[in-house]
């Protein structure tokens, strides 16, 4: 029988974290971390950090935030990506709770170049989904880099107005392997988030 | 192939402002979303069960030494695409509130007691035709802050996978009538009476079993990935 349309969204309430992230204070919730690093894992480790914040710039202490990527050499953990992955046991995805001062990070690794639709070079990036109470549906954006030459022809990032592009560019840490973005729900410096 | 999933499923979603549901106030977005193609990194998504689905983790009634208190309920039904095939293998994770409508939560601090046995977390995986099972508590409606007298019909929130990152869904399962309905905002956040009704689950008298539990069947819809632009009908 075919369905007449799809199941809508709800909010993820405040309520998820003894069901869905591993924040230590359950112990439901093993199946998740905020890392995709696994043993055998090649590529540039990379940290990434930063902050959620509502339209009054208050912090949001009740975020979910979920990555997906593809490797370092862009291929994606996925049966529909048929070439084999390098590393058997990466698996591209990972989820964070953001804490009581709106943190959140990530450990992985880099990713590599992935092709556009017309087979175009996308720059390295991440894509976040981002969910947290009074959000009816999670939103979709990116995670760029601040040291990748690439960003200025990716066929997504030049779509934004040129004055957003910021809200999307993670920036590298002088002498680290750590990349700070910060995201706005709402108001002046917004985060670009996208209709997919 | 540009736009493999159709975007038009999305209006079947609640509005991001919906004003009489406080907290999307300060967290929608006020510029408008931007449209682009997907690429492999939309196309592509992660495929999780085998390895996080422990056995048992689909009955939340013998999670603890002892049986919980409340109503014990069967819900069960198919995650498919709109197309109406059945998506295998997805990893479906709930999480609720108790028979008396409270969360293990820290910050769940309404004067309802907590259940030493049960914790109100389960995860399974749908099988190869898309079906999935759960055995759980029914849970209670409960108060909350949003306005006046503010209740929360009974709810099971789910999370689910698809075959793509945008077809990931998060949503919430109620109970046939629920005489909160018409008083929730965040169930009528949803403007079309009909993508309303597909969070109802349906009382399954059939799969109800004797002496044990009420069932209630909830088919979970993802967006469809056939209607291309390239396809002709």
């Amino acid at each position: 029988m075919k369905p007449t349309g799809i199941t809508p969204s709800q909010t993820v309430g405040p309520f998820f974290k003894y069901g869905l992230t591993p924040s230590g204070d359950y112990a439901w919730n093993d199946a998740f971390t905020n890392s995709t690093l696994t043993p055998d894992v090649t590529g540039d480790r990379v940290r990434i950090e930063g902050r959620v914040f509502d339209g009054d710039g208050v912090v949001v202490p009740d975020a979910m935030l979920e990555i997906w990527q593809a490797d370092a050499q862009g291929r994606f953990a996925d049966p529909q990506d048929k070439r084999a992955l390098p590393n058997a046991s990466f698996r591209g995805f990972a989820r964070c709770g953001t804490d009581k001062d709106g943190n959140y990070s990530f450990d992985t690794i880099k990713p590599g170049v992935v092709p556009d639709p017309d087979g175009k070079p996308q720059a390295p990036h991440i894509v976040l989904a981002v969910f947290a109470r009074g959000m009816l549906r999670h939103l979709y954006t990116r995670i760029y880099f601040s040291d990748e030459a690439g960003n200025a022809a990716d066929p997504v990032l030049t779509l934004v107005p040129a004055d957003r592009r910021a809200t999307l560019i993670a920036v590298r840490e002088a002498g680290k392997a750590v990349y700070r973005l910060d995201l706005r729900l709402q108001g002046d410096d917004e985060t670009v988030f996208f209709d997919v | 192939m540009t736009f493999i999933y159709p975007v038009d499923s999305n209006k079947s979603h609640p509005l991001p402002l919906s004003p009489e549901y406080k907290s999307s106030i300060k967290r929608a977005p006020n510029k408008p979303l931007i449209p682009m193609r997907h690429t492999l990194s939309e196309l592509t998504g992660p495929v999780y069960g085998h390895e996080t689905v422990r056995e048992g983790d689909s009955d939340l009634t013998t999670q603890h030494t002892g049986e919980p208190i409340g109503e014990r309920i069967i819900v069960h039904g198919h995650v498919r695409d709109e197309d109406g095939r059945g998506v295998p293998d997805t990893l479906v994770e709930i999480w609720q509130a108790n028979a008396c409508g409270r969360y293990v939560h820290v910050r769940d601090q309404h004067p309802a007691p907590l259940d030493p046995n049960f914790t109100g977390a389960g995860r399974t995986e749908s099988d190869a035709s898309g079906y999935y099972r759960f055995v759980t508590i029914k849970p209670g409606a409960y108060p909350w802050g949003n306005h006046h007298n503010a209740w929360r019909p009974a709810h099971i929130h789910l999370s689910v996978f698809g075959y793509s990152f945008v077809t990931r869904l998060v949503t919430q399962m109620y109970f046939p009538n629920d005489p909160l309905f018409p008083f929730d905002p965040i169930f009528n956040s949803v403007p079309d009476e009909k993508a309303r009704a597909r969070m109802v689950s349906s009382f399954d008298l059939e799969n109800t079993k004797p002496e044990w539990a009420l069932c209630y069947r909830f088919d979970i819809v993802l967006r469809g990935k056939n209607a291309t632009p390239m396809e002709t009908k």
